[in-house]
């Protein structure tokens, strides 16, 4: 496909989402305007929109300060995955007992952990947040990369076997490119993770410029404008992160992406 | 790589033999031996950096009288912030409040609380995410306007939107179940769409030639295609929905629930920090326990039908 | 290369024609009373029984038989993929095992088994690179062997851009690029339709000629067999021995005119018929191999 095609294919893509947003939001923004419904609980976008503009700079400290905890976390917990994943794949019986381990740790809820945290680094510290977000994307990226590691065509192992090409080698130039799709469909799950977790261990303590704390105060003032301002700026940080995923996915693994492609998805 | 699972299958008996991997009881003792190493490290780095601790006492009449200083001192591992594995463990036995039932049962009735919430949000999720994703499997037009959408509405931090649904539905629990259910219906509207897209296009076609309706394909065809990738998707969705329920509880207000004693817990953690380890213990639990609920009716419903997904 | 003789150049009727003893020295694989069985005890599956066999350099051999023979199991046993349970592999003077470490084997599965990460050229070059060609020599061996199969102006393209065909030339390209001692082939033609079946077959006689290789197929087709091979194996299951050698006197080079010879069809048929004394009527060689339904299900999956 050449790069223009794709291009074009891309914005056709992206004609119906855009069309989405502005029926809603002109709906949303009439609809509510007309009914007078209660402002406070879910403001009109212009209402929303006017507070993004009046709290930008306190809005733009507090994106900066989750930002730091999730990818920091994000970085933390994803290095330490890749790593383990890279240990125990090698050996049947490692990852055969850790993968079970760690798909049963997937399925608690890691956010309780987050009072744990806050004693441990103190709530101000951006370390409590960035443990939380650490374990809880570890799990996922983990268990992902060892299935990419692992689940390798038998045959392209019988040709490496044939060539008799040393287990280094075999590593290098078949299971880590064979685990490259695997291991970024877990950094898309883990992006969103993380910034859910770094503002909902937020919710625990922080310091008062943090995202989390900023919205919840809001709320509690009952200054709703405020709070989806708040909220939109975390959806932001989190799309923003998937997105940058998916860009190392369109240049780390085109054969995949085009791949996918073919397959309609 | 589409072609794997083609070639992986078409191997003869001899790669039969090589995949088996370990027991189930190595397995078992593996699970064992990796819990052991994990009190052996929490007890190990209590003892090298702890609180100082002494034994007094007499035991078949002997004097024992031992003080253990440990060498350092680190801040992770006081008893404040990692309290021994014995007195979490003793802590279930002792009365939550004064006068009031033991541990374990208060933690028993409010993780029921939230099992329950989690159940309903998890009805309410499933039931919306199979329905989009019917709805988004039978329109390309549709699947193109909205997945973005339903992508980004998980970047919503919940916690952020959680006090807006409770003071919007003045039922709580119910409010509470909303929220679990926002978190829920994703994995499942995702793993119905790629379910229902997965039918082998040959049946399809072969469907089509019977004259078939689409209703008929889609209940012939399709969602029987599609049950693996459900029932893997409602198990990401119940862990989610637990996470959902104990979320939604924080700002609720409501006095049941294991989101409440994480509160209260927190609130009193200077006094009886084994407290809230006992809680969260018991909230993973919640988790295993609704993953594991819909593992076993994974396999009640797929004996003989498919292959059941091992993990 | 040129220190094998041409087939084409060579008669083929000089060499001893029907199956016996074959001195030792001449032969590239000596298979001596080779068993292999899958499983232990009395439940175990024996996939070959007492198997003997001698290949010469140069030769081409076609592996016949019905599923469950276990021509696939053979061929793995040539290549050290697996261990035979009884008996010893012999090639070229030393044992399966050290032949593969010596990187004697050029393989080709049914599945063209290209790695999608990587262009139609650099796949070509990862022997090359496994065995630590230098840069320069890497790509003029793999351009080398890109025009051979016919598709030099391919080697900037991905493997999923090519056609099934093209794809299984890439591999046989690859399994040729360090110009190993011996071509072990399973099944590669297997999942290709009929014309471009035919087409490849004339492809590998004409690499066949040029590079004078040693080849072992495994196949399911008679005709395929008939037409590639000089000599043709035909086994028979339950268990997995060798029933009848078949020597194909037909001439070099072969060509699109040589399915047409009266000889050709004589051949087909005295193949068909052996495999039929050893069926007793049951399946019989069309059959569908269980390995293909299951392909078509995991197709249905993927």
């Amino acid at each position: 496909m050449t790069l223009r095609r794709q291009a074009r294919a891309r914005s056709r893509d992206l004609i119906p989402v855009a069309v989405v947003f502005v029926v809603v939001v002109t709906l949303w923004e009439v609809v509510l305007g007309v009914l007078g419904v209660k402002q406070f609980l879910l403001p009109r976008p212009s209402v929303i929109l006017a507070a993004l503009v009046t709290e930008w700079a306190t809005l733009v400290e507090g994106l900066r300060y989750t930002a730091v905890e999730a990818i920091g976390g994000l970085a933390i917990g994803s290095v330490l995955a890749l790593v383990v994943a890279l240990a125990t794949a090698r050996w049947v019986f490692a990852r055969e007992t850790l993968v079970p381990v760690a798909i049963a740790a997937n399925s608690m809820p890691i956010i309780a952990f987050a009072p744990i945290t806050n004693n441990w680094f103190g709530s101000e510290s951006p370390a409590s947040r960035m443990t939380i977000v650490a374990v809880m994307v570890f799990f996922p990226i983990m268990v992902n990369t060892v299935r990419g590691l692992t689940m390798v065509d038998a045959s392209a192992i019988e040709l490496m076997r044939s060539y008799a090409a040393s287990d280094w080698q075999v590593l290098r130039r078949l299971r880590i490119p064979n685990a490259l799709p695997y291991v970024l469909t877990a950094f898309r799950v883990a992006t969103t993770l993380a910034v859910i977790g770094a503002v909902i261990g937020e919710y625990f303590g922080g310091p008062r410029q943090a995202l989390g704390i900023y919205i919840t105060g809001e709320a509690t003032l009952f200054r709703f404008a405020n709070a989806w301002a708040a909220i939109i700026m975390a959806c932001l940080l989190g799309m923003s992160l998937y997105l940058v995923v998916l860009l190392a996915e369109r240049t780390l693994i085109p054969w995949h992406a085009s791949g996918a492609r073919a397959d309609g998805r | 790589m589409t072609r794997t699972a083609t070639v992986q299958l078409a191997a003869g008996p001899v790669r039969r033999s090589v995949a088996s991997g370990p027991s189930r009881r190595a397995k078992a003792i593996a699970l064992v031996g990796l819990l052991a190493a994990l009190l052996l490290v929490w007890e190990g780095a209590k003892w090298l950096g702890g609180d100082p601790w002494r034994l007094h006492g007499s035991l078949l009449g002997i004097q024992i009288d031992y003080e253990h200083v440990p060498p350092l001192q680190w801040r992770i591992a006081t008893d404040l912030a990692l309290p021994h594995v014995w007195s979490i463990i003793g802590t279930f036995a002792e009365p939550a409040q004064r006068n009031g039932p033991i541990l374990a049962q208060v933690l028993f009735g409010n993780a029921l609380f939230t099992f329950g919430e989690a159940l309903v949000g998890f009805a309410i999720g499933a039931t919306l995410g199979l329905g989009l994703g019917i709805f988004f499997s039978q329109s390309r037009t549709a699947e193109r306007a909205f997945v973005p959408y339903v992508v980004a509405s998980q970047t919503v931090p919940i916690v952020a939107i959680a006090p807006l649904v409770v003071i919007f539905l003045p039922v709580g629990w119910l409010a509470v179940a909303i929220i679990a259910a926002y978190l829920t219906f994703f994995p499942v509207t995702m793993g119905a769409l790629r379910g229902l897209r997965s039918a082998d296009p040959r049946a399809v076609e072969l469907m089509r030639s019977f004259a078939s309706s689409p209703r008929q394909i889609l209940w012939k065809l399709r969602l029987p295609a599609a049950t693996p990738y459900l029932f893997a998707s409602f198990r990401i969705a119940a862990s989610a929905s637990v996470v959902g329920a104990i979320i939604g509880e924080l700002p609720s207000g409501i006095p049941y629930g294991l989101g409440s004693s994480i509160l209260n817990f927190k609130q009193y953690y200077i006094s009886g920090p084994e407290k809230l380890w006992a809680t969260i213990i018991v909230a993973a639990m919640l988790g295993l326990v609704f993953v594991g609920l819909v593992r076993a009716a994974e396999s009640w419903w797929s004996r003989g039908r498919y292959r059941g997904n091992g993990t | 290369m040129e220190s094998w003789p041409l087939p084409g150049e060579r008669d083929v009727n000089a060499g001893p024609a029907a199956p016996g003893p074959r001195s030792r020295r001449s032969s590239v694989v000596q298979v001596d009373h080779v068993g292999k069985t899958f499983g232990d005890g009395p439940d175990g599956l024996v996939a070959l029984k007492d198997v003997d066999l001698a290949i010469e350099a140069g030769e081409f051999i076609s592996l016949i038989g019905p599923s469950g023979c276990g021509k696939s199991t053979l061929l793995r046993l040539i290549g050290d993929l697996t261990t035979p349970s009884s008996g010893t592999v012999t090639v070229n003077g030393k044992s399966a095992r050290e032949a593969r470490l010596g990187r004697e084997y050029g393989m080709v599965f049914q599945a063209p088994v290209l790695m999608d990460w990587r262009t139609v050229q650099k796949n070509v070059e990862l022997p090359l690179e496994l065995m630590g060609f230098d840069k320069a020599a890497r790509e003029t061996r793999a351009r080398a062997m890109l025009d051979l199969v016919e598709l030099g102006d391919f080697g900037q393209t991905h493997p999923w851009q090519l056609s099934g065909g093209m794809q299984q030339r890439v591999a046989i390209a690859r399994a040729l690029a360090f110009d190993p001692k011996l071509l072990l082939m399973d099944e590669p033609f297997g999942a290709l339709d009929e014309m471009t079946r035919e087409r490849m077959n004339l492809e590998l006689m004409r690499i066949w000629r040029k590079t004078g290789t040693t080849i072992i197929f495994v196949t399911h087709s008679i005709p395929e067999a008939v037409f590639l091979s000089t000599r043709v194996v035909i086994m028979s299951a339950r268990p997995g021995r060798i029933t009848r050698i078949v020597d194909v006197d037909l001439p070099q080079p072969r060509t699109v005119e040589t399915r047409e010879l009266e000889r050709y069809f004589e051949h087909v048929t005295t193949v068909r018929e052996a495999l039929r004394r050893h069926e007793g009527g049951d399946g019989g060689e069309g059959g569908p191999d269980p390995s293909e339904i299951l392909q078509i299900r995991a197709e249905g999956l993927a």
